[in-house]
């Protein structure tokens, strides 16, 4: 069943050790036989199982549940156990590093810390208005079923780790954490709908998100955050909630890329792919606040990660000024 | 200084609900698991969760019924009519809470019809019932302030006077061991699969709270009985849910037969799960397998059912098979699932050591007896872990001072440490590998005396090369170098008292099924197997099976 074609791949490893040169990163190389049905998961384990124990990981279920695997390879975060060795390998060479946007504990294993506090910190939990019912709650099956497009979330961090807002805006509460919220909003059982939108809309809320769709490619589990938070957005509006809010921090966010040195920090760390969505998230910002203006909606229809070339142009433009 | 009424060691769904209910309660509580809580491999559980609504007219009864039957009738029919009874309520009560359960017409809870059982009365979530049920219980826990020692390793049970009173772990982050002392201590530390090669279990599940109960004293019950599933995914054996089959799908063999026909007429692929993974065996070794598999066919329920009902395993077969669910068949093979041995205690959690409670798969209450139905597991965790606090909360009152103890964490550090500093060994990993393909082979699907003494003399060669395997992380921060070889330790343990089970029951029943013996003996083995340990070396011990209404029959599926 299993096919054993077998061949050698190297794979560099980004790793860093609190115990050993004062936490600095540095950059090994491994070089492992494998089978052609491996995952990158499977490259790892096999590394910390034959070749060198001091790789530091995390994983459970291998089979993209728990959550605990994300990381990033060649650049983009992804869920190792998901993630098929031949899908990304080029020239039989790979780059692991750990997710980004939190800190490191050691190699490849991130600390969590602040993913949780923001989950925590937007009342991950049903809310029922009145007493519970005697059996359960009735709710149409279409809300549940829309809602298991949420639940599915894993609490992975692949979004937040990607997130071009999070990498330049410590206070965001990111993708993982709006679309939780999100989950509570579109219950029907759920009684506070108002009151957690009130609090959506301040700094770090969801008029923080530049919709560079980041959160949407890489998500293994087709969550697709931007568009709740989108969702959250029209729906605070229906709701009259455009205190213009949104156009404020529109407006906070620009003074903070403007601010000295935060650009160029920026775009020395995000080196090409956040690049981009920089340059498409000042590119709206104009867009959002003229919106919020006129009063009308700021534009919600997600464009196509296909516009990606067309930004690429208009980057070369920009740089050929 | 780390001090607790109740101590609940892992924080799955047993150990979440269990922390719950002694908050409720107003007791100083704590979780302590290795991984984030919503880590736990509870998650993976896809089809669902059982319950006898009786206000809709279904019948708990019936339910203890089939329970029982699919048991081999091993199970302590008291404690199934407890799970039974207590279904409904614990079932509505985690909708209330918020999981987002299936829905009929009417709005109401909808449900599937699982494995061993005539009525549909499987209530899911998709196919991530487990996940969304863990991450409800989680949120109620974050709702309530719950104190979790997150990434903290459990290495020894504190016993003083024979009464458990807490544990030593070890902080991952730090690598410090330090002593927590608690009044109770509830194990919730959830299943052994990785005792055997391969398994639908994860990476995490090394039978740890077993080894931790086994050698402070308690005794592992019934721990021959290894649950196979049915449609494990070729290969590093992911699971593909019973929901397939609850929702209609097909096994085949080579000639394209549905061959659960001729095995079981009536309930067809929605047999009890020893019978299925049997019947398939039978058809592999009988030259009707495809690569040494057979095929669950979907093919007929169409995209549209199973992209809403089966998601995720429509997302396990495309991205770990490439293969489309709606147009093609997917092979699998009978894959280790589930320990229905455990630590045994009664129907409220108790072990034979004051103090010390156990609830979820590491437990053996028994309900599950020989062979445990689809969606029972997840029914056994909330039903027991609830209970099995109400009884801790119970105990703590009773309880004056706490631990004294000064010189077991010494010792425990001393005994880490010479682990870490030992150089030149063999590789944990070597060691794990010889165990899990010697215990699939042994103690499989089909076993006998010699497959069995096979399998105990292999573990017990490696339970001597243990001591000399060496690390190769010497250090403190997240080392997960040292963690392995800790849990393979645990895992030889378990894996010990599994082949003793084994070769001491000389019948079949429910998953023991000896092809030397092929017979079930009411006669001689309406018992439970237990082992102990004592003065450093296991002793084996049968007990009664309690019979209260349903009185042994002939199975038949
Ligand atoms: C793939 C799969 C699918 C399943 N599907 C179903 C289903 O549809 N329906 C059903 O009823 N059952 C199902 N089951 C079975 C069911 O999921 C499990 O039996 C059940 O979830 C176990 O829950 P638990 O709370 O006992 O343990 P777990 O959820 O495994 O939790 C164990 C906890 O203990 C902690 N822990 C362990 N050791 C230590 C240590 N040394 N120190 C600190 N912490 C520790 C862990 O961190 C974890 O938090 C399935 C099982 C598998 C493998
Ligand atoms: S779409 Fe919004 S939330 Fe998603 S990655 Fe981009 S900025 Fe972050
Ligand atoms: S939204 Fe997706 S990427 Fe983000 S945490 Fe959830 S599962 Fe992971
Ligand atoms: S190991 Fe669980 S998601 Fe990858």
């Amino acid at each position: 069943m299993v096919q054993t074609a077998k061949k050698t791949v190297q794979i560099t490893i980004k790793r860093q050790d609190p115990e050993i040169d004062g936490n600095k990163p540095y950059f090994q190389d491994y070089n492992v036989e494998v089978e052609d049905w491996f995952t990158v998961l499977d490259v790892l384990i096999k590394i910390r199982e034959e070749i060198d124990g001091t790789l530091s990981l995390r994983c459970a279920c291998r089979a993209s549940i728990c959550g605990s695997c994300a990381m990033r390879v060649n650049g983009q975060a992804k869920l190792v156990c998901k993630t098929k060795l031949s899908s990304v390998e080029k020239d039989n060479k790979i780059l692991v590093e750990p997710v980004g946007n939190m800190p490191v504990i050691t190699d490849l294993t991130a600390d969590f810390k602040p993913f949780w506090d923001k989950f925590n910190a937007v009342d991950p939990y049903l809310r029922p208005g009145s007493e519970a019912p005697e059996a359960e709650y009735i709710a149409p099956n279409e809300d549940m079923v829309h809602l298991v497009g949420v639940m599915n979330c894993i609490m992975c961090g692949c979004c937040v780790s990607d997130c071009t807002v999070l990498e330049v805006k410590d206070n965001f509460l990111g993708p993982a954490a709006l679309a939780k919220s999100y989950r509570f909003i579109a219950d029907p059982r759920d009684n506070t709908e108002n009151e957690r939108l009130e609090k959506l809309l301040d700094d770090g809320g969801i008029w923080d998100c530049t919709r560079c769709m980041q959160c949407v490619e890489v998500c293994p589990k087709d969550v697709d955050p931007m568009s709740r938070i989108m969702a959250m957005r029209s729906n605070s509006l229906n709701k009259n909630m455009n205190k213009s809010y949104g156009a404020r921090h529109a407006n906070a966010f620009t003074s903070l890329i403007k601010s000295s040195g935060v650009l160029n920090e920026t775009l020395l760390i995000l080196k090409t792919k956040g690049f981009f969505n920089i340059i498409e998230l000042i590119k709206l910002l104009p867009l959002a606040i003229s919106a919020q203006l006129a009063g009308k909606r700021p534009p919600f229809l997600s464009h196509s990660i296909k516009n990606k070339d067309k930004l690429k142009k208009i980057f070369k433009k920009l740089e050929n000024k | 200084m780390y001090e607790h009424d109740v101590l609940i060691v892992g924080a799955g769904l047993a150990g979440l609900r269990a922390a719950l209910e002694s908050i409720d309660a107003g007791k100083n509580t704590a979780m302590i698991s290795k991984v984030h809580p919503v880590r736990s491999h509870s998650g993976a559980a896809q089809g669902g969760i059982n319950a006898a609504l009786t206000d809709r007219g279904d019948d708990w009864k019936d339910h203890a019924l089939s329970t029982i039957k699919g048991s081999d009738y091993l199970a302590d029919q008291h404690a199934v009519e407890i799970m039974c009874q207590e279904a409904g309520e614990n079932l509505i009560e985690l909708e209330n809470m918020g999981v987002i359960f299936s829905r009929n017409e009417e709005g109401k809870l909808g449900t599937r019809r699982f494995g061993g059982q005539t009525v549909a009365r499987t209530f899911f979530v998709g196919a991530i019932t487990g996940s969304a049920m863990l991450h409800v219980l989680y949120e109620q826990t974050v709702k309530k302030q719950a104190k979790v020692y997150e990434e903290w390793f459990v290495t020894k049970l504190i016993i003083e006077d024979g009464e458990c009173r807490g544990v030593i772990a070890m902080d991952m982050h730090t690598g410090k061991l330090e002593i927590i002392k608690a009044k109770s201590v509830i194990l919730a530390t959830g299943g052994a699969g990785r005792i055997f090669e391969p398994s639908t279990n994860a990476l995490i599940c090394t039978g740890d709270g077993l080894a931790l109960a086994y050698n402070a004293g308690a005794s592992l019950m019934d721990m021959e009985m290894i649950q196979y599933h049915p449609t494990g995914l070729a290969g590093n054996g992911i699971l593909l849910s019973e929901g397939a089959r609850g929702e209609g799908a097909y096994l085949l063999n080579s000639e394209g037969e549905r061959f659960m026909e001729d095995y079981a007429p009536e309930y067809l692929e929605l047999a009890s799960r020893d019978v299925v993974s049997r019947s398939e065996q039978t058809e592999i070794d009988a030259g009707r397998g495809v690569d040494g598999c057979v095929l669950l066919d979907c093919r007929h329920l169409g995209r549209e059912k199973i992209e809403e009902r089966l998601g995720y395993l429509q997302e396990v077969a495309t991205e770990f098979r490439g293969i489309d669910l709606a147009e093609q068949p997917i092979p699998v093979k009978p894959t280790m699932h589930y320990i229905m041995g455990g630590i045994k205690t009664d129907e409220s959690g108790r072990t034979n050591i004051p103090g010390l409670y156990a609830a979820g798969e590491c437990a053996n209450v028994s309900v599950h007896g020989g062979n445990r139905l689809g969606a029972n597991s997840l029914l056994d965790t909330i039903v027991f872990g609830r209970r099995s606090a109400r009884a801790a909360i119970e105990y703590v009152s009773t309880v004056k001072t706490l631990s004294k103890n000064k010189t077991e964490l010494n010792n425990e550090t001393k005994r880490i440490e010479s682990l870490v500093n030992r150089t030149n060994g063999e590789r944990s990993a070597t060691l794990r590998n010889e165990m899990g393909v010697s215990m699939t082979e042994g103690i499989g699907v089909y076993r006998d005396a010699d497959s069995i003494s096979m399998a105990k003399n292999k573990i017990v060669d490696l339970i001597k090369r243990y001591p000399n395997t060496a690390i190769d992380n010497k250090g403190k921060v997240f080392n997960t170098d040292l963690i392995f070889n800790l849990e393979l330790g645990y895992m030889l343990d378990v894996a010990l008292t599994m082949c003793i089970g084994a070769e001491e029951r000389k019948e079949s029943r429910g998953a023991h099924f000896r092809t030397d013996m092929t017979e079930r003996d009411d006669k001689n083995w309406l018992k439970h197997t237990n082992v102990k340990k004592k003065n450093g070396e296991p002793i084996f011990y049968t007990s009664d099976v309690t019979i209260t209404n349903w009185k042994p029959e002939i199975r038949k599926y």
